[in-house]
């Protein structure tokens, strides 16, 4: 009879791949309290805690900080609003459309970053909009649509359709329905997708540069960063702050979602 | 005796199927009345057309006298009890049953106050404070019944509401409900694939099958008096001639059906005023009686053998006898 | 007693706009649709069609300026040697990208789907979903950390004294370079590292989907595990690779940030693209390059719809 126990080297495999994917990251946590300045040098010279105080007060930091999640608050918000809207005519009734708008709204993340990022920008010129906060959003709120729709599909489909005839049958009309019945079942789906709509935003780089003209949200910062380095620690400093900040949501949205079987985010 | 709900030849269609089929109905005011067909045959979408989930193609439906065309289901005064009793999952068992009275804008403790009483109507007093996923079926049922009745519909509607329990629970329910409706007097309509159910509880039984209607009436006129083939074969087993057997038995060219009681089983030449040689297939027991299927002149009959009497083996060769007022005639040509 | 059909006492304005919606479905679709359809034809597609409109021009030689009538002669352009090389060296990149991530993915997303109980199904599961999720930037950043010079990969070739292996990796043709930061072989594992989680989830996913008892009717049909896995396993498993395939083949193609970072200075779709749209200022020939994912994807889509990956994703 065999056995149903992983061989060893199965599960030396599977280990030496889960810590490849987490090294990288944890090695820049560790360049982020080094000593030297000037080079990526390893092993690092010294450890020290200065360089939190000088991104502390590095006023570009902020900036950048601040305009990415206003940027991504908002955007959030309307691709909570478009992406439910969405889901909830697809999953209504099963009108002809359907396949149709899933591919539509999963475009946007399915074609390449550039291309996205280049056709808004043309439209942009075209029409003769100057770049600012709202091009930006624009674009981000387009790719964060699918996010959400995901999330919001797959809770409209477990949910039971004849909740809202119940719902009806017992004197609710349609606005009513959506209110007492509908929202709390889909409440923590959408709350999962917004989380990582705001984790998608937050991070998004290729689009924005194209849609952002003189402004700069952390990624691009991080991007002149890289291209450009002024003070190597303090880029190490906010990348730690950043992988830390973006555990929180997707932590969040995995605990609102587990139990279920789409569990929030695994159609990025 | 007013009219509670009336079908004039109300149809639905779905493309090019014909799920409800030119219906007739009148169901009377403080009437227990059950559909019975088997699935698909159109009884639950019947249902659905009373509460206003599906509109008709064609035809009307009135509702106490009201057209109900163009009626959203929030604004007809009918409450459906669901086969998957629906209930709402993030609300405890209080809140789920005072729903309707919530939305119809009633005070908090009001409310609150209704439903224990509807709560104590089903027998679940106290369980407010629970939740849908924390109740066994047979629990959920009597919510989803607590639920709607609260309401004070004027027409209660009940879509398979027993499919899910078992037996015992089933057969108690059963009781209940009917001593529910006699008391409240209100127009209990019920879908039903179980016929044995349907002939227990209902005041009168409209047969369904594929989209029409074929035989309304009481129980025992259903059970005893089929008027087609179908009623026959569907409530209760039965023995059913094909027209041309009915002729040469009795000259008259007409299905007749011969329920299996009637059917007797005994050795060769024992009493009746007729008889056949037959050969028995097979026997099942089902507790009060046992069913014995037998072949008699190359066609298959089913025979019941009550307790008590001796059973034939497999292969025996047996006399089938019975009274000649067993035959029930039905429509030619149906 | 009051009408069966009853006035309820909510009469406002939106039950009545409730009533019409509930008469009229499609009316209701419609007004759900239009939102985000408007969104994304208007403001998405439209500037799509728009870029691929831009593909149809040409640029004029002299003046520099967009000519607006119908050729194919940018199409044309994307033919010489040195752009059609760079098409061929992107998708050549892409698909030893893929490649290597369905390998390196596999047992990963096996354990995880077969093996993993409890807290070890979430530990597994995090574990491939916060580095997915996890800025890109970071991630590209944190191979440059990894592959300087001065970096910790050289100190660990210094330290096992096996520097020599990596000059002489390095002096390959090609996939060499001056360091690995500079060298193609140092794009590929920076894309094989940013890519992986989006393999290792519809694998995962797919390989879930196997019902135990399937592998346990194989053993029981006589065959043996590795029998069971290659003619029952594999097979089932194909889809969740295809559809990890199409994450990691369309994101290599379009990408221009990693190359510019960590790689040599012969370019990719991505970078074209972007110095074209730029500076340059031949929309034309970008839009006619940024076409060339587009229809490979296209194609690939297709053909992986014909396979049934879309179950898995």
């Amino acid at each position: 009879m065999r056995s149903d126990r992983a061989s060893i080297g199965l599960k030396i495999a599977a280990g030496a791949g889960l810590a490849f994917l987490h090294l990288p990251l944890l090695l820049i946590f560790v360049y982020a309290f080094t000593t030297e300045d000037k080079s990526y040098q390893w092993p690092p010279p010294g450890l020290t805690l200065k360089w939190f105080a000088v991104t502390w007060n590095r006023p570009d930091v902020w900036e950048a900080l601040s305009l990415s999640v206003r940027v991504a608050s908002i955007s959030t918000a309307i691709a909570l609003v478009l992406g439910t809207l969405c889901a909830a005519a697809v999953s209504r009734t099963k009108f002809f459309g359907r396949e149709a708008v899933s591919l539509m709204v999963i475009l946007p993340i399915a074609l390449p970053g550039i291309v996205t990022g280049i056709s808004l920008r043309a439209a942009f010129n075209l029409a003769d909009i100057p770049f600012s906060f709202w091009t930006i959003v624009l674009g981000h709120a387009t790719f964060c649509v699918v996010v959400v729709y995901n999330n919001a599909v797959a809770r409209f489909r477990r949910t039971s359709g004849s909740l809202i005839e119940a719902s009806m049958d017992l004197g609710a009309d349609s606005f009513q329905t959506f209110r007492h019945v509908i929202l709390p079942n889909i409440a923590t789906a959408l709350l999962a997708g917004g989380m990582l709509a705001f984790a998608l935003s937050f991070d998004e780089v290729i689009v924005t540069t194209f849609t952002a003209g003189q402004q700069q949200t952390l990624p691009i910062w991080m991007l002149e960063e890289l291209v450009r380095p002024r003070q190597r620690p303090v880029t190490n400093v906010v990348a730690m702050v950043v992988v830390l900040v973006t555990f929180l949501p997707i932590l969040g949205a995995y605990y609102l979602t587990r139990g279920t079987d789409t569990v929030a985010g695994q159609g990025k | 005796m007013t009219s509670a709900v009336r079908f004039t030849g109300a149809s639905r269609h779905f493309g090019s199927v014909r799920a409800v089929d030119e219906v007739d109905i009148d169901i009377a005011e403080g009437e227990f009345f059950a559909m019975l067909g088997p699935s698909g045959s159109g009884k639950t979408t019947c249902l659905r057309l009373i509460a206003g989930f599906e509109q008709p193609t064609s035809g009307d439906i009135s509702i106490f006298g009201q057209s109900a065309q163009g009626v959203p289901p929030y604004r007809r005064q009918v409450n459906t009890v669901f086969q998957d009793y629906a209930l709402f999952p993030h609300l405890n068992v209080l809140d789920n049953v005072a729903y309707g009275l919530m939305i119809a804008g009633m005070p908090k403790a009001e409310r609150h106050r209704a439903a224990e009483e509807a709560l104590e109507l089903v027998a679940l007093p106290g369980y407010g404070k629970r939740k849908p996923s924390e109740l066994s079926g047979g629990q959920r049922q009597r919510v989803a019944l607590a639920r709607a009745l609260v309401n004070k519909p004027k027409v209660l509607l009940l879509d398979e509401p027993l499919g899910a329990l078992d037996l015992k629970l089933r057969e108690q329910m059963q009781e209940e409900l009917k001593v529910l409706q006699r008391k409240l007097g209100i127009t209990f309509v019920f879908v039903t694939h179980d016929q044995g159910e349907a002939l227990s509880m209902a005041d009168r039984v409209a047969v369904f099958n594929e989209g029409k209607i074929v035989q309304v009436g009481k129980p025992e006129d259903i059970y005893y008096r089929p008027e087609v083939p179908f009623v026959a074969d569907f409530v209760g087993s039965s023995n059913v001639l094909p027209p041309a057997r009915t002729e040469q038995r009795i000259g008259k060219r007409c299905p007749a059906a011969r329920r299996p009681e009637a059917v007797k089983i005994g050795a060769v030449g024992t009493v009746g005023s007729e008889g056949h040689a037959a050969v028995v297939r097979a026997t099942s027991f089902i507790g009060a009686a046992t069913r014995v299927s037998v072949t008699m002149d190359g066609t298959a009959m089913i025979a019941l053998v009550p307790k008590g009497q001796a059973l034939p083996a497999i292969g025996d060769q047996v006399h089938l006898s019975w009274d000649a007022d067993d035959l029930h005639l039905m429509e030619p040509g149906a | 007693m009051s009408d069966a059909i009853a006035d309820r006492p909510q009469n406002g304005v939106l039950t009545r706009v409730s009533d019409t919606l509930w008469r009229k479905p499609r009316l209701t679709i419609l007004l759900l649709l239009a939102p985000p359809a408007l969104w994304l034809g208007i403001i998405y597609l439209g500037s799509l069609f728009a870029l691929l409109a831009q593909s149809f021009f040409a640029i004029d030689e002299f003046s520099g300026m967009i000519v607006y009538e119908f050729t194919l002669k940018t199409y044309g352009e994307l033919f010489t040697p040195a752009n059609f090389d760079i098409i061929i060296r992107t998708v050549v990149m892409a698909a030893a990208v893929t490649v290597a991530a369905a390998i390196i993915s596999f047992p990963i997303a096996y354990y995880a789907a077969r093996y993993a109980k409890g807290k070890w199904k979430a530990i597994f599961y995090l574990g491939v979903m916060l580095p997915l999720w996890s800025s890109y930037l970071v991630k590209v950043y944190s191979w440059k950390l990894i592959l300087a010079k001065e970096g910790i990969l050289n100190w660990l070739f210094e330290t096992l004294h096996l520097s020599w292996l990596l000059e002489a990796y390095l002096s390959i043709p090609v996939i060499g370079g001056n360091s690995l930061s500079v060298s193609w072989t140092g794009t590929f594992l920076v894309f094989l590292y940013v890519w992986l989680p989006f393999m290792v989830l519809p694998i995962q996913a797919s390989l879930e989907r196997v019902p135990t008892s399937m592998l346990e009717a194989s053993g029981d049909l006589g065959a043996q595990p590795s029998q069971s896995f290659r003619y029952v396993l594999l097979p089932l498993a194909l889809p969740g690779v295809i559809a990890g395939s199409i994450f990691t083949f369309s994101l290599t193609l379009g990408d221009y940030i990693i190359p510019q970072i960590v790689g040599s200075s012969r370019r990719f779709i991505g970078q074209a693209v972007y110095a074209y749209q730029g500076t340059a200022g031949n929309i034309p020939l970008a839009a006619a390059f940024a076409v060339v994912p587009i229809l490979i994807m296209g194609l690939y889509l297709w053909v992986a719809k014909r396979k049934g990956a879309f179950d898995a994703l």
